[in-house]
């Protein structure tokens, strides 16, 4: 028997593993799988599926490598977790992917049955990686996951090729173990999801069970672990990934708006689950289509808005390349509409299944004409759900169009939410324009500057509209010079308001000091991390994370202004960074990062270190 | 919700559709005849004016619903029908019509025409055909002929040319007709029978520019020699034309012919007799495919079927969902997927 098997369980704060494998490897469902069991642990924790934009790259290869990285911790946490404590690589492209990855003593559990002659050369390695020194100061565990899983499926009705599909439990019967985490869960979905096909249930069942009892009776690890439940205020969680509480959080807004939600999308990587999610609400009147491009998309989705409804796209950075003039069209007319930008790494097609944050300056400028639209960010896979119904309020308030930008880390990843109840949601008014008497169609309400909005089918209300510079209060086309100004900078002020109805900027920390760090978006977690790591470290650093882009919070500038430094730190070249230079005058320091990959809290903090070195000029 | 005329349909006439805008077309154009019917036809219809919405694109003809005294949107260029679908999902009860031109509905446009006649959404989109660009002075237009001259193709446009009818009917639009500007009587009927049809409404209007391409219908509008160039699509009828209703079309096989009736044993029971609600689209594409040198321009209404709509199938969809599926509320589906409760005693 081994130690582990007659120790307590040590228990550690958090712990952070990554599960990487080929494409069909089951690697996305393992970790989702080991993020629920925790989920009803009580544990908080943050996750960031990281796969590749093949939906099969050939078998052992490195493109096709995917992964599933999952912090989980007694502690609140705000990122998945910058170093694994373990690896699991199901063959040689996984390990030679994930071990730049990894720190030095990471445990790393290989299945040494991905490392036959074939994998090794498809994988690159010239060299056996198991036996070359390679994995030197980390801490191997060899284990032939493919052959015992074989070994306990001999009784199985299926296929050998099938038998051998369910070597992810094996390895997740293991990490369970590793761990201290019940079956039960796993074992409940495995039923649920499979019960079609009893010889798949058993197969699944053996394997993740067999893996388990392996790790207990073999002697392969020093010591068992265990990590508590975090400080959880009581109440009810879910596990919910960005997209879902994304398209959760549009329909809860026509709820309270008590008008129909509309939205129009084109598939494309990360937001596609944007248009699945809504299509399944179908019970509730949710209405989606899924048109011929992104351009009648957006078209559709003004259709909607000029009809009444909340008309909503989503798609990614090219897709919005594509809606620039229709999104003008709806500046122009003063139509209340929502495009969702989830990002993703570009130029052109990029990194389809990778973050990003570069589309902040098209967000805000890539349209043609002085063309202002506001501009809301999601800040965690959860915030997505909040924001989605803050983007509906202000479009339906002010009449504008909205750009809520979320990213591929935030659609993918998931963390607990604490589930809200409907009632506490902000309500949206809509007033529709009824009133005949002194009606036109630009006639604007003196605090929002919004025009009215009129459902088509309003006896004696009939008016056109349109994409041709028009007259204020009438509406009717206008080539007139002073007009076009006077309309232009309408516009431009009726964003500009938007910000008398929207938080100030809070710093975390102290409302002034040494530096002040400034992010955007998905980056939150790590920022807010590495403040806090700063803050304990002794160092003056207080953050400020905007979820308003455009127009930014009304106190920013006095926020700025409270520090001897500013770091903006984003997933762009300096994107944000150029806005608070030209709005503020603030001699800003900027740090970003162009790897398809999410801040790790140690490199923003390195960043932190060395803008408080760097003497101001 | 529908759009069929009630018996309180207010009575209107003409000018309730006329807007305050002066019309700002060039003086002799096509547009006037077809505002003119449009306004006449809409009156008759029984249906309420504020249901009408107009949708536009870009171009000459584009700038009709500032003309029209309805719910009117000038949009962006091509993008009309889908700015209609949008509507017409959301808003099955009003009467949803495009105007668009051949540059903006065959050229940047072309992918959302096609999916919006596939789809038989419940959208009537008039095509005004003049075979040129004319808000932009005069180029080619993808309905323009082989070696058409213009300022953009001075030695002769070498683009093939689009024919529309052929585009809806192979997008299997449910109704598809042609008529021209100058045709008041036959163009109102049209109109009144697009009005009426539930499914995407395709009707070409010929249409004349008098500034970029005159006369370029003339062969099938000119009052003195249209009945030997057009023959008239009926209903169950046999297709004769010509100024002594002396000639008609026969089919040899798949072959379509031109015969004197009672010449070489061509009898009248012998010609094609039109049928506009064949579900099979392939007898209203051979007609599409006649016209000049070799065969009269058929003219009126080619396709008239029966489909389930778009905007139908979507709201069916919908009410299924209700009634077989659990009533959820917005708390229910806050509720669903992987949650747990974590309780006030906590333990680990």
């Amino acid at each position: 028997m081994s130690d582990a098997d007659t120790m307590a369980p040590e228990r550690k704060d958090s712990v952070v593993i990554r599960f990487a494998g080929d494409s069909g490897d089951g690697m996305q469902l393992t970790g989702t799988q080991f993020t629920a069991t925790s989920a009803l642990l009580g544990n908080d924790f943050a996750t960031f599926p990281d796969f590749p934009a093949e939906i099969r790259a050939p078998a052992d290869t490195v493109p096709g490598v995917s992964s599933y990285q999952l912090q989980f911790s007694s502690n609140n946490i705000f990122t998945s977790g910058d170093d694994p404590d373990v690896l699991v690589a199901m063959n040689a492209a996984a390990l030679k992917v994930s071990l730049p990855l990894v720190p030095l003593g990471c445990t790393i559990i290989v299945n040494t049955d991905g490392f036959a002659a074939g994998s090794l050369s498809k994988a690159g390695y010239t060299e056996h990686p198991l036996e070359d020194g390679t994995l030197d100061g980390y801490r191997v565990v060899p284990v032939p996951l493919t052959t015992n899983t074989l070994k306990v499926l001999e009784e199985s009705p299926l296929p050998v090729r099938e038998r051998r599909r369910s070597k992810n439990f094996y390895a997740l019967g293991i990490m369970y173990w590793l761990y201290s985490r019940p079956l039960a869960p796993t074992e409940e979905w495995i039923e649920t999801k499979f019960k079609k096909n009893p010889d798949i249930v058993d197969a699944n069942l053996t394997a993740l069970k067999a893996g388990y009892a392996y790790a207990l009776a073999s002697e392969l690890f020093q010591s068992q672990y265990e990590v508590p439940a975090a400080p959880h205020e009581p109440g009810l969680y879910r596990n919910i990934s960005g997209n879902t509480a994304l398209a959760l959080g549009l329909y809860a807004a026509s709820v309270r708006a008590g008008i129909p939600l509309f939205l129009g999308a084109y598939p494309i990587t990360p937001s596609s689950d944007i248009l699945a999610e809504l299509a399944r609400l179908k019970p509730q009147g949710v209405m989606t289509f899924q048109a011929e491009d992104e351009i009648a998309a957006v078209c559709a989705a003004i259709g909607a808005a000029f009809g009444g409804s909340i008309g909503v796209t989503a798609t990614s950075g090219p897709g919005v390349a594509l809606k620039g003039e229709a999104i003008g069209l709806a500046v122009t007319t003063e139509l209340p509409l929502i495009i969702v930008n989830v990002q993703r790494g570009g130029p052109s097609t990029g990194l389809p299944t990778k973050t990003e944050q570069s589309d902040l300056l098209q967000a805000m400028w890539g349209r043609n004409g002085e063309c202002p639209v506001a501009v809301v960010a999601s800040r965690s896979p959860g915030d997505c759900f909040y924001t989605a119904i803050e983007a509906v309020r202000i479009a339906l308030t002010y009449m504008t169009p909205v750009i809520l930008l979320s990213d591929g880390y935030l659609a993918n990843g998931s963390e607990p939410w604490p589930v809200p109840r409907a009632d506490d949601l902000p309500e949206i008014p809509v007033q529709f324009r009824t009133e005949v008497d002194g009606f036109a169609p630009f006639l604007r309400d003196p605090k929002t500057l919004a025009r009215p909005w009129v459902r088509p089918g309003t006896p004696g209300l009939e008016h056109r509209i349109g994409g041709l510079a028009h007259e204020d209060v009438s509406g009717n086309v206008s080539y007139d010079s002073m007009n076009h100004e006077k309309m232009t900078i309408l516009r431009e002020e009726k964003i500009a308001r938007i910000a008398d109805d929207i938080p100030a900027a809070q710093p975390f920390g102290d409302e002034s000091g040494d530096l002040l760090l400034v992010g955007w978006g998905g980056t939150y977690g790590a920022l807010h991390a590495a403040t806090l790591a700063a803050r304990d470290n002794g160092l003056s650093v207080s953050h400020v994370h905007l979820r308003h882009l455009n127009p930014l919070p009304a106190n920013l500038g006095e926020v700025l202004g409270a520090f001897k430094r500013v770091l903006v730190a984003e997933l762009n070249r300096g994107q944000l960074d150029l806005l608070l230079r030209a709005r503020y005058l603030v001699d800003t320091v900027k740090f970003g990062k162009m790897q398809g990959q999410p801040f790790s809290v140690r490199e923003v903090l390195a960043a932190v270190e060395q803008a408080m070195e760097v003497p101001r000029p | 919700m529908s759009t069929e005329s009630t018996a309180t349909a207010p009575t209107y006439t003409k000018k309730d559709f006329s807007s305050d805008q002066t019309v700002r077309w060039c003086p002799g154009c096509g547009d006037y005849a077809i505002l003119s019917t449009v306004q006449k036809t809409f009156a008759g219809l029984g249906i309420p004016r504020e249901k009408f919405v107009i949708i536009s694109g870009i171009g000459c003809s584009s700038r009709f619903p500032y003309y029209m005294n309805t719910y009117g949107f000038h949009s962006i260029h091509g993008r009309a029908p889908a700015f209609a679908t949008g509507l017409k999902v959301t808003r099955p009860d009003l009467s949803v019509w495009v105007v668009t031109g051949d540059g903006d509905a065959l050229s940047i446009g072309g992918n959302h025409i096609l999916h919006s006649m596939r789809r038989n959404i419940d959208i009537k989109v008039l095509l005004f055909n003049n075979r040129i660009y004319g808000l932009t002075k005069g180029q080619y237009s993808p309905t323009s002929e082989v070696g058409k001259k213009t300022k953009t193709s001075p030695y002769g446009s070498v683009d093939r040319p689009i024919e529309p009818i052929s585009i809806a009917i192979a997008a299997e639009a449910t109704f598809v007709a042609r008529s021209a500007d100058v045709y008041g009587a036959h163009l109102s009927e049209v109109l009144r029978r697009a009005a009426q049809h539930r499914g995407s409404v395709f009707v070409e209007i010929l249409q004349n520019c008098n500034i970029f391409n005159d006369g370029t219908f003339d062969s099938v509008t000119n009052r003195g020699t249209r009945e030997d160039n057009k023959v008239d699509l009926e209903h169950g009828k046999p297709l004769v034309f010509g100024q002594d209703r002396d000639r008609g079309i026969r089919l040899d096989g798949l072959t379509p012919e031109v015969v004197r009736i009672g010449e070489h044993g061509a009898e009248l029971g012998d010609l094609l007799h039109h049928d506009e609600s064949t579900p099979d689209p392939s007898l209203a594409y051979l007609l599409s495919k006649l016209g000049p040198p070799d065969f009269p321009t058929p003219m009126g209404i080619f396709r008239a079927i029966e489909a389930e709509t778009y905007d139908a199938a979507v709201h069916r969809q919908i009410s299924e969902a209700r009634e077989t599926s659990a009533d959820k509320d917005l708390d229910d589906l806050l509720r669903e997927g992987s949650v747990w409760e974590i309780g006030e005693e906590k333990t680990n």
